[in-house]
């Protein structure tokens, strides 16, 4: 039985998607069967940030409704062993789900996956419920400014009355030079606003805009800093204990890191 | 024939009579032996003037119909009146309601953005009141933690009520009908535990080894008058 992984925010915008899509393919990089699901339904992205777009067939709603098998909706991604896709439909909306079919859909993919990855839509409302109704853990995503984090706090309230447990906090677009003039929150402010326990802090990086745009997650790119952020996520998640990365790139030591690491 | 304890034991003081019930046996061998001693043995001290009676139930838990069925026995003699029932046990449900007259609530979590937490009475809050969160108490409120949102004490016009916490930095505060924002008429001294306070219609913030001064009837002891 697998683990079924919801990736909230409340506030729009500040990279769940993304998120999900390079954790999941992260966790797919380090052996794991992973099933990524969006429930984004009527926006969905997360096939276009994973590059698959031109291979749905069918997708959330077709099998919630049952028009089709489970196994059919899914999109094997060929760059990956042991990754799939479950896409939303884009023509319906969120009431086009319920989440009783959530949890039921999750259930039999947690028979299959080890991780499933769900992509929850901006927001509180029934795209919320749909997408945290199958969960057995949460990601909370937010970035460092106020706003994000008021939405983050509102989120983990909600997921208090979730069977979720408690949630991680991944910081998002974390700018080094920001903070350092304080400008940007710092990690330590938000968490001494969020109080709950962080898995990640992933700089802000070019990068992965790029890479969302070319539809290949970052994470297949060694050299991007974000990208090792994401596969640490990933590696803190299957319970490794892996320091957080220094925010700053100093030049000498970075590059002596990477030697060490074996990437250059 | 087997001499049994006697169930109801008459007493007779300087404030009228006492009736001290056995509190092991059963509820009937209780009636019956009131029934006996009233309407037959003790005929010669229960008529006379008017006598104030006063009832001891010891731990014998009695429900409105029983302690209606033990007053109608003894109202029976015209002179005897009964001025207090006295026990030393109560129901749950008066337990609790006794309970919740003391009006203080423990909170233990953090109140997040979006949340709001109202209480009848005082509330101790361990954890924070984040931005976004509110509290609202007929009484006091007390932050173990940060309070960082929006705070209402007194909210039905209590202008005595205080709001504590041992890092108060709200978004707004408000007593009564004062509402007060940080840095309008107060800087919060940092690390430190402050309360804010009304003072002639004007919110004041103070060191929370002030409050004693500020308050001096706070607290259970003095409000029990003990």
């Amino acid at each position: 039985m697998g683990i079924a992984i919801v990736v909230t925010s409340g506030k729009g915008g500040v990279g769940k998607t993304t998120t999900s899509a390079n954790i999941g393919s992260a966790l797919a990089l380090l052996g794991q069967k992973v099933c990524m699901v969006d429930t984004d339904i009527g926006l969905r992205n997360l096939d276009v940030v994973m590059g698959l777009e031109n291979r749905i067939l069918y997708d959330l709603v077709d099998v919630a409704t049952g028009t089709c098998a489970l196994q059919k909706a899914l999109i094997n991604d060929k760059r990956f062993e042991n990754l799939a896709l479950l896409p939303a439909a884009q023509t319906k909306d969120k009431s086009a789900v319920t989440p009783e079919q959530m949890e039921e859909i999750i259930t039999q993919l947690k028979r299959e996956y080890d991780y499933v990855i769900i992509d929850c839509p901006a927001g509180i409302e029934q795209g919320f419920r749909n997408a945290v109704s199958g969960a057995d853990q949460a990601i909370v995503v937010t970035t460092p400014e106020k706003a994000a984090v008021r939405d983050a706090d509102r989120i983990i309230g909600l997921l208090e009355r979730e069977k979720v447990g408690m949630p991680k906090l991944v910081i998002n677009r974390v700018r080094a030079h920001m903070v350092k003039s304080g400008d940007m929150l710092d990690v330590e402010d938000i968490l001494g606003v969020l109080a709950i326990d962080l898995i990640g802090v992933v700089p802000d990086d070019e990068y992965v805009i790029k890479s969302a745009n070319s539809g290949e997650p970052a994470v297949m790119n060694h050299e991007s800093r974000a990208s090792l952020a994401y596969r640490n996520i990933a590696r803190r998640l299957l319970g490794e204990s892996v320091p957080l990365l220094p925010l700053e790139e100093k030049k000498g030591v970075f590059s002596r890191m990477r030697k060490f690491l074996g990437l250059t | 024939m087997t001499t049994t304890r006697s169930k109801v034991t008459i007493k007779g003081t300087k404030d009228g009579l006492v009736f001290i019930m056995d509190d092991t046996c059963s509820f009937d061998e209780l009636l019956a032996d009131l029934r006996e001693k009233i309407e037959h043995s003790h005929q010669q001290i229960l008529t006379g003037p008017l006598i104030r009676v006063t009832l001891k139930l010891g731990k014998r838990y009695c429900t409105p119909e029983q302690l209606e069925e033990l007053t109608q026995i003894i109202r029976q003699k015209g002179n005897l009146v009964i001025h207090t029932i006295d026990t030393e046990v109560i129901s749950k449900e008066e337990a609790y309601a006794e309970l919740s007259k003391t009006n203080f609530l423990i909170e233990a979590r953090t109140i997040r953005s979006g949340q709001v937490l109202e209480f009848d009475g005082d509330i101790l809050i361990l954890g924070d009141v984040n931005p976004g969160g509110t509290v609202k108490s007929t009484g006091s409120i007390y932050v173990m933690g940060s309070l960082r949102g929006v705070a209402h004490a007194g909210i039905n016009g209590d202008t005595g009520k205080v709001i504590a916490s041992s890092s108060l930095q709200p978004t707004q505060l408000r007593i009564a009908e004062v509402i007060s924002r940080p840095g309008d008429e107060w800087v919060n001294a940092k690390g430190v535990a402050e309360f804010a306070y009304l003072e002639d219609g004007k919110m004041l913030v103070a060191k929370m080894s002030y409050l004693h001064r500020v308050r001096p009837d706070f607290g259970w002891k003095k409000a029990f008058g003990l």
